[in-house]
């Protein structure tokens, strides 16, 4: 079992979800960046998601996107991340995990990212563009890190293939709450309830709820169906207004 | 070089190693429709008939396959045959594609078509397409973009579509192509994404390899007929790659044919200052797919430029990053300044005005005809017409940009 799927485990079993913020590096400078990973950090998180900036962010919506390119733009690379994490190894309570798009990785090559990443202290990977079937090889070499590649799943994903995912899953598995990209305004759908029960039929790792996820209230008609939740646009939105992340992430406690 | 590729059966639609499905899972169940719905279809006969009829009804197909015999004369080498596709409705091949996937969205019970454009000749092609057919219709497009085609944008609007900004990073064709995934994601029930490149996720590429093979099967009944002998080169200019595999695809096959795609060099080979993908850049994956990139040392997209505004995309198809590899395909580039002179070197020996797209084909075929027989034969692409950049060409020749040059 991972230090992730732990970790949510013991949230679990204290009575509470585990609270996953979602952060893009460098936001909303490089310095400023990392007193808010601080600030959630000692306020609550028990996984900390690190945006890793990318031009084109496929599953982004406009918050998260212009924070990507605000970062992209003080020259926040990967790179960079994974120096600086490195620096900070052993500082945070919460679980790291990393968030980005396959390119960079790519660009980086993934042996090397891998290695460097797991003595960065990272524990999982988020890679939106990386279904399954083109995960093969990437994946491989991360677990051979101690890294877990989670799985993404959507309202549209058939049970069937749920089980594809489930048979290499590890850490969490991210349900994805609409058919979108992240941040948008929307109540969930109908369909979401169905899709959380076949995902617990399905996974024996915890379920983490993501995208537009403001307030602890919308969690209210899931009760045990959801195990951890996510949230980054709304987070983003705060720190803007108020520049710090700690009246937000009071509202989890 | 470590790939993302999971090379065995399971990972459907690469070739070789590029293609792929990069993609969120959310996409995949929608993607995998479409490919169902194409494999249905392709071979079925009822479709076939009626995507003939509008190719030759709609859009004044056959396009014919031309000497240019004052141009072959002047240069004193190869025989240079245009493949007039510029002659079809809308002034460019890009309508063989939207006949071929709006007639598959309507068997789809899709509703709404969005597409995606960078000079907005497959936003034209498509508004025109979704018209005659019934369908609801939105392009989507940079924002930079819609103020330097704002006559397209009219004539998209002209034919009921609803033309949408793309505000986010360049803000232009690579930030549309964001857009319009991202509204599949959403809408994907009653909306169909009509992709005008072949490029994106499986099965896309394949999807407009299909329906612009019609190119290269009608050229090359057209030169048997003609010269009663295959041509020893085939040229097309690549953005994307929509109309140079059109060309090519049914001269692959032939071994003893030339294929030569031609990138824009633009102003020069620093980063920055072209789009030569595949003669400059790297594997790397965007917009759900593996193929040559231009990138950043980071990985993220480079800023790409040409003087024509069709071919300035940081990726390209992934067939044509297989073909170079295995070698059957060559790729080369052409700067703005060798477009344009070819540009008007066709208008004033030929009466003919090449898109500056085309233009860098033509170019390329003027360099090598010289040093080859007069008995060979080149086959040029000529993709579009070139209508559409004369204000463009107009304001840089008043401006000093450009040199007519003297015949």
């Amino acid at each position: 079992m991972t230090s992730l799927t732990t970790r949510i485990n013991t949230a679990v079993q204290a009575g509470r979800k585990a609270i996953i913020p979602f952060l893009t590096a460098g936001f909303p400078t490089k310095n400023d960046f990392f007193t808010h990973l601080e600030e959630l950090d000692s306020n609550g998180a028990d996984i900390i998601e690190i945006g890793v900036p990318f031009s084109d962010p496929a599953a982004d919506g406009p918050v998260v996107e212009a924070a990507s390119l605000k970062a992209l733009e003080q020259g926040v690379t990967l790179q960079w991340i994974v120096e600086e994490l490195t620096k900070r190894k052993g500082q945070y309570q919460a679980e790291l995990v990393l968030m980005g798009y396959i390119n960079p990785f790519y660009q980086y090559g993934f042996e090397k990212f891998a290695k460097d990443a797991a003595d960065a202290g990272v524990s999982g990977l988020i890679v939106p563009d990386l279904p399954l079937d083109e995960s093969g090889e990437f994946k491989k070499i991360l677990k051979q890190h101690g890294i877990a590649l989670i799985s993404l799943i959507g309202l549209n994903t058939p049970k069937k293939r749920m089980q594809e995912y489930a048979d290499n899953a590890e850490g969490y598995v991210y349900v994805v709450s609409y058919m979108g990209t992240t941040g948008a305004a929307v109540a969930f759908p109908p369909e979401l309830k169905k899709t959380l029960t076949e995902a617990r039929e399905v996974f024996n790792i915890p379920l983490a709820l993501g995208f537009g996820i403001k307030e602890p209230k919308q969690l209210e008609p899931f009760g045990d169906a959801i195990d951890a939740v996510v949230f980054g646009s709304a987070l983003i939105t705060d720190i803007e207004e108020k520049g710090t992340a700690v009246p937000f992430m009071e509202r989890w406690k | 070089m470590p790939t993302a590729v999971n090379k065995d059966v399971t990972a459907a639609g690469f070739f070789g190693e590029y293609g792929g499905q990069f993609v969120p899972e959310q996409l995949k169940p929608v993607l995998a429709e479409l490919e169902a719905a194409f494999e249905k279809y392709r071979n079925d006969s009822e479709f076939i008939n009626e995507y003939n009829y509008y190719l030759s009804h709609f859009s004044g197909r056959e396009t014919p396959l031309y000497l240019c015999s004052n141009l072959t004369e002047k240069l004193g080498g190869a025989k240079i045959y245009l493949k007039r596709e510029d002659l079809n409705h809308l002034g460019a091949h890009k309508v063989n594609n939207t006949i071929g996937q709006i007639l598959l969205a309507k068997r789809m019970g899709k509703k709404r078509i969005i597409a995606e454009t960078g000079a907005g000749q497959h936003g034209v092609a498509t508004a025109a397409t979704a018209a005659l057919m019934g369908m609801e219709c939105t392009i989507y497009m940079g924002e930079v973009d819609i103020e330097r085609q704002k006559l397209n944008v009219f004539r998209m609007q002209m034919m009921g579509a609803k033309v949408v900004a793309a505000t986010s990073g360049q803000r232009t064709l690579k930030e549309a192509v964001d857009e319009a995934l991202a509204e599949l994601v959403q809408s994907s029930e009653d909306t169909f994404y009509l992709l005008g490149s072949a490029v994106g996720p499986h099965p896309y590429p394949t999807i407009v390899r299909e329906f612009q093979h019609v190119i290269s099967k009608e050229a090359k009944r057209q030169i048997l007929e003609l010269e009663d002998r295959l041509p020893d080169c085939c040229l097309a200019c690549v953005g994307g790659g929509s109309n140079a595999i059109g060309m090519f695809a049914d001269f692959i096959e032939e071994e003893g044919v030339r294929l030569i795609g031609v990138e824009p060099s633009g102003r020069g080979l620093e980063y920055g200052q072209h789009a030569a993908t595949l003669s400059l850049g790297e594997p790397g994956v965007m917009h759900g797919f593996n193929s040559y990139m231009l990138k950043d040392e980071n990985g993220d997209p480079a800023e790409v430029y040409s003087i024509s505004a069709g071919l300035d995309y940081p990726s390209v198809g992934p067939e044509h990053a297989f073909l170079k590899d295995k070698g059957r395909a060559e790729y080369a580039y052409i700067s703005d300044k060798e477009a344009m002179d070819a540009f008007f070197a066709l208008s004033r020996s030929e009466g003919i005005i090449p898109a500056i797209e085309s233009s860098h084909a033509l170019a390329h075929a003027m360099k090598i005809a010289p040093e080859m027989e007069k008995d060979q034969i080149l086959i040029v692409c000529l993709s579009g017409r070139g209508d559409k950049d004369v204000a463009q060409i107009e304001q840089m020749v008043a401006a000093g940009e450009i040199v007519v040059p003297k015949l």
